[in-house]
């Protein structure tokens, strides 16, 4: 079973969470401003890359919490996981391998 | 909080416990209290254990299952008595304290075997070195969820009542390959 290292908990089974999409996108200030296009941007464009992408997870089964974690799409393997509120830990591995 | 007058009538959703691996243990009184950055004792429970660890004797404990989340279990007529004294010793502070006694229903699974039982549907090392007496966390028993507390030599299994059925039924067939 694939373990997700929880930064409250440490590593527990995969089945106790809930994946919450991409991490880090900031909800536009003032949305009156932005066209359409720029909205659905906000709203429905994801990046989806082949490598390490940051996410949101939920513990949902478990301490509750949500917090971020950094995972390889291509080979599962979690890189990092940290608090939400904190930087991404690793800005050189952006596109990362 | 809605007032009840005079003894709750609480049917047990369990048949009543025989010996063996697994029990229904006798309806008790429960306690969701939500609160940050806080550790001491509180009206007789002792809440300064760490994220994922239980405090107290099997039948009077504070489990903290999340990092401003506490289960407290007393047994049942304890209730309003631990509810008084919870709000006296936090007066002042910001709290939650919410009665959950009526949602669950307790399981107890024991003997040596105990862990291999619960291994069945858990996905978490219940070895003593990994879960040692004292720890308690939320997590899946199969497709339930439940909260598992290890106090006393013993594991806890606590659920909500209309899981319960399912939670006794699965850990009493699993029972039977280590009877």
């Amino acid at each position: 079973m694939l373990l997700v290292p929880c930064p409250y908990c440490g590593p527990r089974p995969e089945v106790e969470f809930r994946c919450g999409g991409e991490a880090h996108i900031a909800r536009p200030a003032d949305p009156n401003a932005l066209g359409d296009a720029a909205w659905a941007e906000y709203l429905f464009i994801r990046k989806s890359p082949k490598g390490v992408h940051a996410e949101r997870w939920l513990h949902v089964h478990g301490c509750g919490r949500w917090f971020n974690a950094l995972r390889n799409t291509v080979t599962d393997s979690f890189v990092a996981s940290y608090k939400m509120g904190t930087p991404r830990p690793d800005a050189d591995m952006q596109g990362g391998k | 909080m809605l007032d009840v007058t005079g003894p709750a009538r609480r049917t047990p959703i369990l048949p009543p416990g025989a010996a063996g691996l697994v029990r229904a243990l006798p309806p008790a009184d429960r306690f969701v209290l939500r609160m940050k950055a806080f550790s001491g004792d509180a009206g007789g429970f002792d809440l300064t254990g760490p994220l994922n660890s239980a405090r107290g004797t099997s039948a009077r404990f504070a489990a903290r299952l999340g990092p401003d989340e506490w289960l407290l279990v007393c047994p049942e007529g304890e209730g309003p008595a631990a509810e008084a004294a919870i709000s006296a010793a936090l007066a002042g502070q910001v709290f939650s304290l919410v009665g959950v006694g009526h949602r669950n229903a307790a399981i107890a699974i024991e003997g040596p075997h105990a862990a291999d039982v619960l291994n069945a549907g858990i996905a978490l090392d219940l070895s003593e070195a990994a879960f040692p007496d004292g720890s308690a966390t939320r997590t899946l028993l199969g497709k339930a969820e439940v909260v598992l507390v290890r106090l006393s030599g013993g594991f806890r299994l606590e659920c909500w009542r209309s899981f319960a059925p399912y939670a006794h039924a699965f850990l009493t067939e699993v029972a039977q390959e280590f009877a």
